[in-house]
């Protein structure tokens, strides 16, 4: 019997983009294509299966062996910190993890610094480097509304153009960590189908080298 | 007999015949006590897997702990004998903080130690019953073998700071080629250099392959000694096919020096056995003996896929 490597890609753009490249890798699978609310697409002569989840549970699904390997965000590793190997710079959905606050904030470093944000761990760090005595307003979305509101005194978050910045009066303080998409692969699979992980991940290096 | 294995466990039986093989290989049972004071670990708080241990207070006023760790008390127990071996082996429960409920969990340890004088034939001995103890639990499992002596020795050969070498060793763990690279980078090494620095991570698998591979790295007397030594202990593993090597076995160093090694077994997603030898840990507590020993980690059979 031969065994399915299963493959974890996040939903949305970044998902299909990397999917395109796993096809030119030689490891398509047509039924994905398909318009359909199906969750699992195998193709059995390929020995593959891919799954589409919430990029934020990519690293989980890998972690925890239900996926094999898998494509997520720097930023999702940053925060996490999951126990799994990070095999390629896939080198596409490239941002950066940044400050950002309105335009005429000036940090005052006698008063405690209220940071609204997804990534409480990242925040954390990044201030704890700097020595700085920070608040951390954990938010799920719509980061930007909270200095508008007063709610926090800066974001941390990440910006790729800076447009939905710009249109609401705020501006980048500092860019302090480039993201892009990670090939990463669960440690005990890496293993057992290493024949099949080192083929996909040599092939996709390939395409990422002329980017 | 047979009706008081059915009443065992997957995980009990295991441990059981753990235990068995290596009382069969002249290890001897080491029984302790369910607590230890509880300086003994703040004083040796990175070599836990968690910081955090359950503590009370003894009806003496002593501020004891519930174990989270069995080297660490065999050590603190055993006469200094650098000459002579001491050889023991374990079956016991731990206290540590389970990574997803971030609640206290007991988890089972078997494991064994050899304390004393270390030479290869005991480091052979010790990896090929780690082998043997992965056999136990499935037939397609993996052996994964470093040499830290290696790894330390080529980032001491360019005189990278600590703290790049910290960096590159934490890639070298995730197998992150390109973050390896990229320090280099920053550290104005040449092509070549960082070229032998990223060999560690690329390089994986079947021994005599990777032996072949490593061959540029012996950049001077002491790492070519410890590649000699490599190639020496994998012999003596030779005809287990499910032994390879990969660098990205990256124990802390302040304690483990030398062999480092983590079983996989098909099918369960972390790792079920960690080990390797930690003469520095036995420096830290005042013992001149070599170590070497690895601890299975029971618990983790509970998560073998079904499928």
């Amino acid at each position: 019997m031969t065994k399915f490597l299963n493959v974890a890609l996040p939903k949305g753009r970044l998902g299909e983009k990397v999917y395109a490249m796993f096809e030119r890798a030689g490891f398509e699978c047509p039924s994905i294509k398909e318009n359909n609310r199906k969750l699992v697409f195998e193709n059995t002569e390929k020995a593959v299966r891919y799954f589409w989840v919430k990029p934020s549970d990519v690293a989980i699904y890998v972690e925890r062996g239900a996926a094999d390997v898998g494509v997520c965000g720097k930023d999702i590793l940053l925060e996490y910190q999951p126990d799994v190997y990070e095999l390629l710079d896939l080198k596409t959905g490239v941002c950066s993890m940044a400050v950002a606050g309105k335009k005429d904030f000036v940090d005052d470093r006698n008063k405690t610094l209220k940071v609204a944000t997804k990534f409480t761990n990242i925040a954390k760090n990044y201030y704890s480097k700097l020595g700085r005595d920070i608040d951390i307003i954990h938010l799920n979305g719509s980061i930007e509304l909270a200095p508008i509101l007063g709610l926090s005194d800066v974001i941390v978050d990440i910006v790729e153009t800076g447009t939905t910045l710009k249109e609401n009066n705020l501006e980048v303080k500092e860019k302090f960590v480039p993201i892009s998409a990670r090939l990463i692969a669960n440690k005990s699979s890496f293993k057992f189908k290493n024949q099949v992980i080192e083929k996909i991940t040599k092939s996709l290096r390939e395409q990422t080298d002329v980017l | 007999m047979k009706d008081i294995l059915s009443v065992l466990s997957t995980e009990e039986i295991t441990a059981l015949s753990l235990c068995s093989l290596y009382q069969k290989n002249g290890y001897a049972k080491y029984r302790m006590s369910k607590f230890e004071e509880y300086d003994l670990y703040v004083k040796n708080k990175d070599f836990l897997v968690s910081e955090n241990v359950i503590t009370f207070t003894d009806t003496d006023g002593k501020l004891m702990a519930l174990k989270p760790d069995v080297t660490l008390s065999i050590i603190k127990n055993s006469k200094d004998q650098p000459d002579s071996k001491m050889k023991v082996y374990y079956n016991e429960n731990v206290y540590r903080v389970s990574k997803g409920t971030k609640t206290f969990k007991e988890i089972r340890q078997a494991g064994l130690e050899c304390l004393g004088k270390i030479t290869d034939t005991e480091i052979i001995e010790v990896l090929s019953l780690a082998s043997k103890s992965l056999e136990e639990i499935s037939n397609s499992y993996a052996l994964e073998i470093s040499h830290l002596g290696i790894v330390k020795g080529v980032l001491e050969y360019f005189e990278l700071s600590t703290d790049t070498s910290n960096q590159i060793i934490k890639f070298l763990g995730e197998k992150n080629s390109q973050g390896v690279v990229d320090v280099c980078k920053q550290e104005n090494l040449g092509d070549k250099d960082t070229s032998l620095i990223e060999k560690l991570v690329t390089v994986y698998g079947e021994p005599k392959k990777v032996l072949k591979e490593i061959e540029p790295l012996r950049l001077n007397q002491k790492i070519s000694k410890d590649i000699d030594q490599l190639s020496m202990v994998l012999k003596g593993l030779e005809g287990d096919k499910n032994v390879h090597v990969d660098f990205s076995v990256v124990n802390d160093m302040k304690y483990y020096n030398g062999f480092a090694f983590k079983g996989f077994i098909d099918g369960i997603p972390s790792g079920i056995l960690s080990g390797g030898q930690y003469d520095r840990l036995m420096k830290k507590m005042g013992k001149n003996s070599q170590a070497i020993g690895f601890a299975v980690y029971l618990d983790e059979l509970g998560k073998q896929s079904a499928n």
